[in-house]
């Protein structure tokens, strides 16, 4: 019987660590069914990036209120997961603070972790304040309405439960400390629940371990069952900020792709040589012709699908773009959000199917509409704004790819523009033999 | 403009058996736009001031590629560009230098892996190395003192990182430089890139110009410096909207100097 809570503790941990790894392979899974890109060169260069921009948030703090608040929550997370390595093994073998040995460095720790849990706690209310109270523009945009804002809200109230579950549990522990029950060693610094631990004067032990007790649980069953939410939620950017910067694009902002499949047919044109009754080689003629660019997510690359289960919907990139600013539909943020939501509807469809079965639905039209694509100047402000190296406008690139070479829709204006270039070249109708003609003018 | 400048033409050089320092580019806004000619001529006095070794592909240039590449057409791109790349090869160029950022940022960034890799110059970075060199002289002159706000366009800026050698250029000129509220890395676009220029914009509140030029007018400039055709006719677009024009002058850099000496 004494060992009920241990088994108890093991069964959700398994469970809980379980089933978020194999969330997680399906997000694996999902990113792959992009394209191949090569990402492997430079490797000193991405990983420098990945530390500077992930790591060290150096992007974060162009808006420095939001920065700085973002990095104090970031730090607060990440130092005081290493509690989550005494909790786990107090939790399997049934013992109290197991690092407690460590004496003056236990207390210095536990004082950390306590300052750090109350400046969490203070920062995510002040996110809160500034999404429902202060409501900052770009948290209340048109494809922030419904589930996204929940999700937002959420992480906030997750976090705020998880720090005073933290608190609390560490304020009945003070007190029990101080009545010298057993079980309980006098260790740590309580520099913040000190404060708290006078609610507790009067309760009993019995009742104090009650307490203790259940903050403890709820704390450790909070956390498994928060990182099993970052799954369903835009939070997924606390693992995905890493790799993707990591993999992010490292040529100039301005390089778009050349489109390996164009280049092939291009050369094969201007070929003196090329045979044009030549039947295609073998293995071409069975295969579907290549597709030009994009209008569902399979056609898009691997660092694109990546990129949009990385992006965590603060918005700064719509909040720069000058479309968006002007009132147009385009938000790079939706073009993310919509890139992730189709995804995620590939990955279960071929969940239930084995293999993707068409649903008749598809990333353009469906998600994205021709309106959004035709706004966009690829001025590179979004790409810009990103904090972690996200690109929306690679995707509009490779949809407008879609609509051009293989729907032949764009805007009549720009078919104006093309033919153009194609019979005179240049994008007006002005003759090719009068381009020196401003010299004599 | 009714002075004719003297432009040799590749094909003369070839003919003579010689070869430029330089290929000027001039681009389609450069060659057609009755705006953007003036900045051509412009520059091409300064080079000629300079005297910069220069020729143009005249006839044989045509469209970079760059805004059917951005509408989505990479096809007709890549025609242009191994178009263009065969006449560039064949005169064995190895220097270009461009007033448009545009084709700048396509034949820097695009054309290599076509086939097409050169030293690819902004005229901005082309008329900083001349001041360095000491072979162009940056004055004042009646640009000096006044008030000047340089809008930065993205195909030079965010795109390829150029901040710096339009606003050095500008403080030659003795001008009061002073920023928008987004500049450099944040700057507003001005609404042309992407293919816009080409067509109406989607329905919204405002154009993207309007919003540009408010940015550029909170700074109260008695001119808006660019670097780019196309920014240049939307900043000149939005100053008339908001009736400011007989106040307040849109030009380019090159311009500018060139204005500064009388050239």
């Amino acid at each position: 019987m004494q060992y009920i809570p241990n088994i108890l503790f093991v069964i959700a941990l398994v469970a809980g660590v379980g089933y978020f790894a194999k969330n997680i392979r399906k997000v694996i899974r999902n990113i792959r069914l992009g394209k191949d890109v090569d990402r492997t060169d430079n490797k000193n260069e991405r990983l420098g990036n990945m530390v500077r921009i992930a790591l060290g948030q150096s992007k974060m703090v162009r808006r420095p209120i939001a920065g700085i608040l973002h990095i104090l929550v970031y730090l607060g997370f990440i130092i005081i997961n290493i509690e989550m390595l005494e909790i786990i093994i107090d939790g399997i073998i049934g013992t109290h603070r197991v690092f407690s040995f460590l004496g003056g460095f236990y207390d210095f720790l536990i004082g950390t972790f306590e300052l750090l849990a109350i400046t969490v706690l203070a920062v995510v209310i002040i996110f809160w304040v500034r999404r429902n109270v202060i409501k900052i523009k770009r948290f209340w945009s048109a494809e922030m309405k419904g589930w996204p804002k929940s999700d937002g809200d959420l992480i906030l109230y997750f976090e705020m439960v998880l720090m005073t579950l933290f608190l609390v549990m560490n304020a009945a522990d003070l007190q029990l400390q101080q009545l010298g029950a057993a079980h309980y060693v006098e260790a740590g610094a309580y520099p913040v629940s000190q404060y708290i631990a006078p609610f507790f004067e009067g309760m009993s032990t019995a009742a104090l371990i009650m307490v203790e007790r259940t903050a403890w649980w709820l704390h450790i069953l909070g956390i498994l069952v928060f990182l099993n939410y970052l799954y369903f939620s835009k939070h997924l950017h606390i693992l995905l900020a890493f790799p993707n910067t990591y993999y992010a694009d490292l040529k100039p902002k301005g390089q778009m792709d050349n489109l390996a499949s164009v280049t092939k047919e291009v050369m094969l044109m201007m070929d003196p040589e090329a045979d044009p009754f030549a039947a295609p080689a073998e293995e071409e003629s069975d295969a579907d012709p290549e597709k030009f660019g994009a209008s569902d997510v399979l056609d898009l690359n691997w660092v694109q699908l990546l990129n949009s289960y990385t992006c965590t919907e603060c918005g700064r990139c719509t909040s720069e773009c000058p479309a968006n600013q002007t009132g147009k539909k385009l938000s790079p943020r939706k073009i993310m959000m919509d890139t992730r939501d189709r995804l995620q509807e590939v990955g279960a469809n071929i969940d239930k199917n084995g293999s993707f079965v068409d649903d008749g639905k598809q990333l353009l039209n469906d998600y994205i509409t021709t309106e959004e694509l035709w706004a966009c100047t690829s001025c590179n402000a979004c790409v810009e704004a990103c904090p972690v190296s996200i690109s929306p406008l690679s995707i509009i690139l490779d949809m407008r790819r879609y609509l051009v070479m293989e729907q032949s829709a764009a805007p009549t204006d720009l078919n104006n523009m093309m033919s153009n270039i194609e019979n005179n070249g240049a994008p007006w109708p002005f003759n090719q033999m009068d381009r020196l003609n401003w010299s004599q003018e | 403009m009714s002075e004719t400048v003297k432009v040799p033409t590749m094909a003369e050089y070839m003919a003579e058996g010689k070869k430029p320092e330089v290929l000027f580019w001039v681009g389609c806004a450069g060659s057609f736009d009755d705006r953007a000619k003036k900045i051509t001529k412009a520059f091409v006095k300064l080079l000629h001031n300079a005297n910069v070794d220069f020729a143009v592909l005249g006839t044989e240039e045509s469209c970079t590629g760059d805004p059917a590449k951005r509408a989505g057409n990479e096809f007709l791109f890549q025609m242009q560009a191994v178009t263009n790349i065969e006449v560039l090869n064949a005169y064995e160029i190895k220097k270009v230098v461009t007033a448009c950022p545009h084709c700048f940022n396509t034949l820097k960034n695009e054309y290599p892996a076509l086939g097409g890799a050169y030293e690819v110059m902004h005229h901005t970075q082309f008329l900083k190395s001349l001041l360095d060199e000491g072979r162009l002289r940056v004055q004042g002159g009646k640009f000096k003192g006044k008030r000047i706000t340089f809008h930065d366009p993205c195909y030079l800026g965010r795109a390829n990182n150029v901040y710096e050698a339009p606003r050095e250029l500008l403080q030659k000129l003795e001008v009061e430089l002073v920023e928008m509220k987004r500049a450099k890395r944040n700057g507003l676009c001005c609404g042309a890139g992407g293919a816009q220029m080409f067509k109406e914009p989607e329905p919204g509140q405002k154009d993207v110009n309007i919003e540009r030029t408010e940015d550029a007018l909170q700074t109260k400039p008695e001119i808006i410096a660019a670097g780019c055709p196309f920014c240049n006719t939307m900043m000149t677009d939005g100053v008339k909207n908001k009736e400011k024009e007989d106040s307040i002058e849109v030009l380019d850099v090159a311009e500018m100097i060139a204005n500064a000496q009388d050239l």
